[in-house]
């Protein structure tokens, strides 16, 4: 990566850079340091102006709340040293800019599993604690920083408080987007799991109804639960998709030969996508053929062996796959909206299909109970998230879509988030002024902001 | 800050009466409905005006004294129009077109076409790259003119007061990109407004709003050259290669 080729060399004097989030859609200017100590990132608080200071991890929110323009970004790749595994007590030490990825496979050895994992493995503890991340787990792991047991946050007086889940500020940093301060380490609960791999069962499903119906019945059965959709069919196939749920496969589960090295990081990356792509590469043609390959692939199979890749990071695979949608970017929009509301989630999915905004990665699921994190996304309820190429017409679908998600009481995710306003995030996120007021007593000057914050109005 | 689909929160419009600027702000202020604008010209009825249609729209207007013909005050002009905060589209729009047979033999007419058209758009470029520059992000649009691509003789003056514009401008450009600020020079033909009233509309000319359309694109897309219409590029790049014995014949 090229973040944390940067953060090896360390560097504190900042260098001028124009960042963009994972949709590559709206660039800003920032002066960038990239600290390897606390001591570091403290001196490059104090170096702060009035445009202010944001952390960034890797770049993976699509929109813009890891820039700050104008103002000054904190790289936290550079404070990338994992302290200790603790094998007995299933808990891992690690600063707050190592991956995902390099965590998982420091820790697959021991039999440690990470409870939470998001679509990729791309994400810093930093972000995935900034963002209150979730996986397919949700509905029985809850979110990220439910499995942290403590965190040191460097607030904008420069002081380190090492928080845990008893403190008001611990939950204002959950899914605070970065605005509380500089998250610099934490203590993260794991898993005991006998091997890398999972036990999944394949469910092809022709219409939305029925998928939601049969996600519905069971879901308590298994640890990982989503499914896939078509967007580019209307009709009574609308919705068709792809149910896929799965457990950890045990010992007894695999083939001899997977058996000799169970705990094997299974989950190559086979390429990076060169960016070459022009306007306009995902349109209805290409999205339509990927779709009917996608549903055709997966027919009905239960209880397949499949590793990390195959089963919870199919898009790992490729490095920078967002260059694929071209320079005028893409955007996710991801929503939950609560139980009872299914007509909604319908008529969103029909609101993409008759507007033709295509998308080829549509993820639907069903959360779990949420936590006590003012601004945490999950809530009881479905979540769908789509991508969607920038072109005309796409403020419209998405002005109407956020009408839809507020008639229900739903939300959006502010990881994914890049085009609402002001007035909608406010009523979507209704705990936000007892977010404000925590933050507002740890950095009463306003330091900590970002793209995101001015545009969203957050602080 | 400009979202990700490319709409923006706030609007500075230089040439507060501007045609073709007035109808980016409509564009603007439909699609959202808090929109912050500030219209910078001269205090006039017709700014008043501008500024209460906005207002109906669901904009939030605030109205700027600016006088293209003095130069000393644009500093401070745009150290007020930012007071707020941050800009995400600034619209330089102002200008004047003048009688081109008075303008090039009268020295006070051709005075005043090149203060207000050149002049004044580097007094006000200047702070305003610099605000730019600092906040790290945003759009700077400057309304050029295909009349500054070749002299013409129907219209030398005008066009080479908007030849320096479009140098100046397109430097800009250049200047900001490493600094997140989008410049767009955007290079009109003949636009039906106030300023072409009782001219004969030369071929592929537009309305206001067309080239507004044309604005809010290229905001959109980043593009830093537009022309309006988007043919005229292609036009202009013969028209600039015809030898001049003919071209001095050409009809306009």
């Amino acid at each position: 990566m090229y973040e944390s080729a940067l953060g090896r060399l360390g560097r504190v004097d900042p260098e001028l850079r124009t960042l963009v989030g994972w949709g590559r859609t709206a660039p800003s200017t920032a002066r960038v340091v990239v600290p390897r100590t606390v001591d570091e990132v403290i001196e490059a608080l104090r170096s702060a102006d009035e445009r202010g200071v944001i952390a960034r991890g890797l770049g993976r929110a699509y929109g813009d709340p890891a820039q700050n323009a104008g103002g000054l970004v904190i790289d936290v790749t550079g404070l990338d040293r994992i302290h200790s595994i603790d094998a007995d007590a299933a808990v891992v030490d690690t600063d707050a800019g190592v991956s995902l990825d390099t965590l998982m496979r420091r820790l697959l050895p021991f039999g440690l599993w990470l409870p939470v994992l998001p679509g990729t493995r791309q994400v810093s503890v930093g972000g995935a604690i900034g963002a209150d991340i979730h996986g397919k787990a949700h509905h029985v792991e809850g979110s990220f920083c439910e499995h942290v047991e403590s965190m040191d946050l460097v607030t904008a007086d420069g002081e380190v408080h090492t928080l845990t889940q008893d403190d008001e500020l611990f939950w204002a940093t959950a899914g605070g987007m970065g605005l509380t301060g500089v998250v610099v380490r934490a203590k993260l609960r794991l898993n005991r799991v006998e091997t890398a791999y999972f036990k999944v069962d394949t469910d092809q499903i022709d219409n939305l109804d029925e998928l939601m119906a049969r996600q519905s019945v069971d879901d308590e059965k298994y640890l990982e639960s989503v499914s896939w959709f078509d967007s580019t069919v209307s009709g009574p196939h609308l919705g068709r998709g792809i149910l896929t749920r799965a457990n950890h496969a045990t010992l007894d589960d695999l083939p001899k030969k997977l058996r000799k090295n169970p705990l094997k990081f299974d989950a190559p990356q086979l390429l990076t996508v060169p960016n070459v792509f022009p306007p306009g590469m995902l349109n209805k043609l290409t999205a339509r053929m990927f779709c009917e390959l996608w549903y055709r692939k997966s027919p009905t199979k239960h209880g397949a062996i499949q590793n990390i890749t195959m089963f919870l990071h199919p898009l790992d695979i490729a490095g920078e796959w967002n260059r694929v949608y071209g320079p005028r970017g893409f955007l996710q929009y991801q929503y939950v909206i609560p139980f009872g509301h299914e007509d909604a989630v319908k008529r969103s999915v029909e609101l993409m299909v008759e507007t033709g905004h295509v998308s080829a990665l549509n993820v639907l699921k069903r959360f779990g109970e949420g936590n006590r994190a003012p601004l945490s996304f999950p809530q009881p309820g479905w979540t769908l998230a789509v991508d969607l190429p920038v072109r005309r017409g796409l403020a419209e679908l998405c002005a109407e879509l956020d009408e839809l998600v507020l008639s229900t009481g739903g939300r959006l995710y502010l990881a994914k988030e890049s085009r609402a306003t002001p007035e909608a995030i406010q009523r979507m996120y209704p705990r936000i002024d007892e977010w404000r007021k925590v933050r507002a007593e740890v950095d009463p000057n306003g330091i900590f902001v970002s793209d995101m914050a001015r545009r969203l109005r957050l602080t | 800050m400009i979202d990700a689909v490319g709409s923006p929160q706030s609007l500075l419009l230089l040439g507060g009466t501007s045609e073709i600027g007035l109808a980016v702000a409509e564009r603007y202020a439909r699609a959202r409905k808090s929109m912050r604008v500030t219209l910078a010209g001269r205090p006039s009825d017709r700014l008043d005006a501008a500024a209460a249609r906005l207002r109906d729209l669901g904009a939030t207007v605030t109205t700027l004294p600016f006088d293209a013909r003095q130069p000393d005050t644009h500093t401070e002009v745009i150290e007020k129009a930012f007071a707020d905060g941050d800009i995400d589209v600034t619209l330089v729009a102002f200008g004047v077109l003048g009688d081109q047979e008075e303008a090039w033999t009268n020295v006070d007419v051709a005075r005043e076409l090149a203060e207000i058209n050149y002049v004044a758009a580097v007094t006000v470029g200047v702070p305003l790259a610099e605000r730019l520059r600092k906040q790290g992000h945003g759009s700077l649009v400057a309304l050029s003119s295909a009349a500054g691509e070749r002299a013409r003789r129907s219209n030398f003056v005008y066009g080479s007061t908007k030849a320096g514009f479009d140098a100046f401008y397109t430097g800009l450009t250049y200047a900001l990109k490493e600094h997140g600020v989008t410049v767009t020079v955007v290079r009109p033909g003949f636009v039906r407004t106030k300023m072409t009233v009782g001219m004969k509309p030369a071929p592929l000319s537009q309305t206001a709003d067309q080239v507004a359309e044309v604005v809010v694109n290229a905001v959109r897309t980043r593009r830093e050259q537009v022309w309006a219409p988007a043919v005229f590029r292609g036009v202009m790049s013969i028209l600039r290669h015809v030898p001049r014995p003919i071209f001095r014949k050409l009809p306009f």
